[in-house]
């Protein structure tokens, strides 16, 4: 079982106060514990099982604006006694930062609320095992399906992180996970794909059945795909693919890739770099929200961002340390965003895919091709043309390229958003981008 | 040997109390042992003119594995305690409720290593390595206006793993590694481009640095940042490729290394499952993977299940010879492992993972390949790539590249994204170079969620076709 509140709480105080009587003047410490349960099939046999019992810690010492941290997996006093030693005498030796300190004591949360985040329903291996079973009989249900994989994952963890400021917080969260990977065969072609869930609660996690049949459909689809000529289209993103471009703006209006000026969108607060419509939120009270979150990874509280108004930007991702830099307080968002959406836009997904007589549809983006100093934006993809609103044939071995500024500018949403993950956003559209291909 | 008392040296059970619980548990299995890591780790890291971080990592725990017919049980905790292993035991007993097997005792042992039993964190001062990310700071910011961020960093770390099998056999590795890297920013007209580079490997860090050669290191990533100034957009289209020799081999590592894993081919998943023995590259191509090299990022002196490294000939002359294998893909597959079982940490299962996967030269000269193509681009270094192995579509993104036109290398093109694929990029090769190059010691693989240390060579290469993702039509 996962540790309780009570052994965290008793290691972070221990390391508080050891850190002062060496000599910190600020100390901040995190104590993790993480328990996962895992079943994989592959071709409806029990293929693996992985259980992991996860402890962490991570100390940081601060001896006026000097700092150092060190973390260990071995929480025994005694080692954590050297660490901490180690710890000071390494902060000591460290060149001073005028912006290191801990977050300014008004802006720490105050008061926990109860997110809904922790489902104490164990489930047994062999329950994970009915579970898979179900799905792989209907992932396998096609015979150009040749191979599936699948897999049932439960996770508790709990955390407490406490400061010298007396911050002392932590609250336990769970999640459920199952997915599917199917590989489909023709004479031509053999495509792989995928479909997973996610969930706070074990009852809300997708049915077996729907999920297995789901993976399926989407690899056979993609069977005797073509190449497709280099020209200029309009993209429609599934929202698999759109979330991933909403992280990349999340990392460019991050607060250090500001203050260290490596981000295409420095400068830009109060600037329109999104089209009129556009408008982006980050929510973290979220019941049972995969992202949702009292504070952020320095206790500072997070309240709910219109990070983009009315295509306007309007807030960095701001935490303590390039918050002082920049001369803004901190938005309690060290660490990331919480759950972070595109709200809907105003057409239908059906309208969408006929807005223009030849689109192509993205279901897959490979390699690492996404610039935040530059913007540039040019990755591997796999999808299908879409002709008159309908579906023509799979396409692979194509890039499309193009830089986020204009991007941006151009962005049309459905309004079929759904909160699945912790970032989501709706079928996306962009025009004027470069498909390169035959 | 020190080391192998460490891990029962402060807990309640002792190496004769484990041995009995991981025979007890493995006794009807084909195979498994109880994976033992300890590992040291520190990151330095300079930024925007100031230490940003300094940060010491220790971790220690154990991963408790059984296998029985194709079936892994796997558990792992930080807690090295009698209650902490039995609970792993009771946990993969439960997985493989009733097993018939004969545990596999066979483990092929080796004398050889091939780097030094060395911590690297403690061999250089934290007051040496702070003065010398100061020098880099100090160094690159003298190179003019231009340059505006400068990023540097030091990580090293030494791993003590040991691997105790069924019936007691012990087998045990210290690792170091060391890598340094360098990443500058420059900004000229309201343009920003940057550029990146870093050495490394498993020695010192004096090994890499001595005679002020983070100087050329400084030098490359300035190098590379002030070429991409100057960069307009890259053609979109197919087109000839001519590769550089060195890290370019990353090219190799996606098209064809992660489809020649065991894994992928025992489940059949893999583009290259029934060409064993068939033709898969041009004449006069061909790749090894070796874990054999020494004080390379990618060599290992035993796998993580214990087995010695080797040199494997993957393609010889064109034709396809063995796949990488574990302990566990091998038995399946009725051969034997080639030393490529590894993991990231104790955290993990054991995948066939490459090593130093390179392609060996021929003989032509760079030269003679740009002469060749008379519309294409020339890649000198690469980002990253990715690869889907059961299309066998893997992208690679350049981040330093040219145009070629009519045989002469023209103006620097844009970071874009090449496309190919993997069973068929081999035979579009129609030169190889005689110039090969190990790459700088720099390479992460991703696999399944766990990341592991490898290294690329290759000479300059001639592709006759190949898709690129620039934004000119």
């Amino acid at each position: 079982m996962v540790k309780d509140q009570e052994f965290l709480e008793k290691k972070a105080s221990y390391c508080l106060g050891l850190a002062k009587k060496l000599g910190a003047t600020e100390s901040s410490v995190v104590v993790k514990n993480s328990v996962s349960e895992t079943v994989n099939f592959r071709n409806k046999k029990l293929d693996e099982s992985n259980r992991s019992d996860d402890l962490g810690i991570s100390i940081t010492t601060f001896i006026g604006k000097k700092k150092s941290s060190i973390s260990s997996s071995n929480l025994l006093n005694d080692n954590l006694k050297i660490l901490i030693e180690k710890c000071v005498e390494t902060t000591k030796k460290t060149p001073e930062d005028e912006f290191n300190s801990l977050p300014d004591k008004d802006l720490l949360a105050k008061e926990v609320k109860d997110l809904d985040l922790y489902d104490d329903t164990h489930i047994e291996n062999d329950q994970k095992i009915d579970y898979l079973k179900k799905l792989e009989a209907a992932a396998s249900n096609d015979q150009k399906i040749i191979n599936t994989e699948s897999s049932f994952t439960q996770n508790k963890s709990n955390f407490v992180l406490a400061n010298s400021e007396g911050f002392c917080d932590g609250y336990k969260t769970s999640s459920f996970t199952s997915s599917s990977v199917t590989v489909a065969k023709d004479e031509k072609s053999m495509e792989r794909d995928y479909e997973y869930s996610s969930k706070c609660f074990l009852k809300d996690l997708d049915d077996a059945d729907e999920l297995g049949k789901l993976a399926a459909n989407q690899t056979i689809r993609k069977l005797s795909p073509k190449k497709i000529g280099s020209e200029k289209i309009a993209i429609i993103f599934d929202k698999r693919i759109a979330k991933g471009i909403l992280s990349t703006f999340a990392s460019a209006i991050s607060s250090s890739a500001i203050s260290r000026g490596t981000s295409f969108l420095k400068d830009k607060v109060n600037q329109k770099i999104f089209s009129d419509k556009i408008n982006v939120l980050d929510k973290p009270d979220i019941l049972k929200g995969l992202g949702s979150r009292n504070f952020d990874s320095e206790g500072v509280k997070t309240d709910t961002l219109k990070l983009v108004d009315q295509g306007i930007l309007k807030h960095y991702l701001i935490d303590t340390y390039n918050g002082k830099k920049l001369n803004l307080k901190s938005n309690g968002r060290c660490g990331g965003t919480s759950n972070l959406y595109f709200e809907n836009g105003n057409i239908s997904f059906k309208d969408l895919l006929n807005s223009n007589s030849k689109s192509l549809y993205i279901t897959e983006t490979i390699g690492h091709g996404s610039n935040i100093v530059t913007g540039d934006y040019s990755v591997g993809a796999t999808g299908f043309l879409v002709e008159n609103g309908e579906f023509k044939y799979p396409i692979n071995e194509i890039t499309i390229a193009g830089n986020f500024k204009n991007m941006f500018q151009n962005i049309t949403l459905a309004n079929d958003l759904e909160l699945k993950y912790a970032t989501n956003s709706p079928t996306m559209l962009i025009e004027g981008m470069v498909v390169a291909g035959k | 040997m020190s080391i192998m008392s460490n891990f029962f040296e402060k807990s309640d059970l002792s190496r004769k109390e484990a041995e009995s619980i991981i025979s007890d548990t493995l006794q009807k299995c084909d195979d498994g042992e109880l994976y033992l890591e300890n590992s040291k780790s520190e990151s330095i890291l300079l930024d925007d003119n100031k230490i940003k971080n300094s940060s010491y990592n220790s971790d220690l725990g154990f991963g408790f594995r059984a296998i029985s017919d194709e079936v892994v049980a796997y558990s792992h905790s930080n807690e090295i305690s009698k209650n902490s292993l039995k609970q792993s035991s009771e946990n993969l007993k439960s997985t493989l409720k009733s097993v018939k097997g004969t545990y596999n005792h066979e483990i092929p042992k080796s004398n050889k290593k091939y780097y030094n039993n060395i911590n690297p964190i403690e061999q250089k001062s934290l007051n040496e390595k702070i003065k010398i990310l100061n020098d880099v700071n100090d160094y690159l910011r003298s190179k003019g206006d231009k340059v505006k961020q400068v990023t540097a960093n030091f990580l090293g770390e030494q791993k003590s793993v040991e691997i105790i099998r069924s019936g007691g056999e012990t087998l045990s590795d210290v690792r170091p590694l060391v890598r340094f890297n360098v990443s500058v920013m420059v900004e000229k007209d309201g343009r920003k481009e940057t550029g990146v580079y870093g050495v490394g490997g498993r020695q010192s860090y004096d090994a890499y640095l001595k005679d002020e050669n983070w100087k050329s290191v400084c030098d490359e990533a300035l190098r590379i940042a002030s070429v991409n100034l100057e960069s307009k957009p890259a053609p979109a289209g197919e087109m000839k490729v001519v590769l550089g020799p060195g890290w370019p081999a990353i090219l190799i590592h996606e098209a064809v290394g992660h489809g020649l894993e065991g894994d992928f081919n025992r489940k059949k998943t893999s583009a290259f499952h029934n060409l064993m023995g068939q033709k898969v590259a041009s004449e006069g191509v061909t790749i090894i993977d070796d874990g054999t090299i020494d004080n390379r990022r990618g060599s290992l002196t035993i796998d993580d299940e214990g087995t010695p490294t080797e040199k494997t000939v993957l393609i010889e002359n064109g034709i396809l010879k063995n796949f990488m294998q574990d302990r566990l893909n091998a038995r399946l597959m009725k051969t034997r492992s080639t030393g490529s079982g590894r993991r990231e940490n104790y955290r993990h299962i054991v995948l066939p993972r490459m090593r130093n996967t390179m392609m060996l030269s021929g003989k032509q000269s760079q030269e003679e390949m740009i002469k060749a193509v008379d519309k294409g681009i020339f890649a000198v270094s690469f980002g990253g790539g990715q690869v889907d192995i059961t299309s066998g579509k893997f992208v690679f993104n350049c981040t330093e590249a040219y145009e070629i036109v009519n045989g002469k290398i023209g103006s620097p093109i844009k970071g874009a994204t090449l496309i190919g694929d993997g069973p068929s990029i081999l035979k579009e090769v129609s030169m190889v170079g005689n110039d090969m190059m190990m790459d700088p010691g720099i390479g992460t693989c991703g696999k399944a969620g766990q990341g592991v240390p490898v290294g690329v060579a290759q000479p300059s290469i001639l592709i006759n076709k190949m898709t690129v993702g620039g934004t000119k039509l």
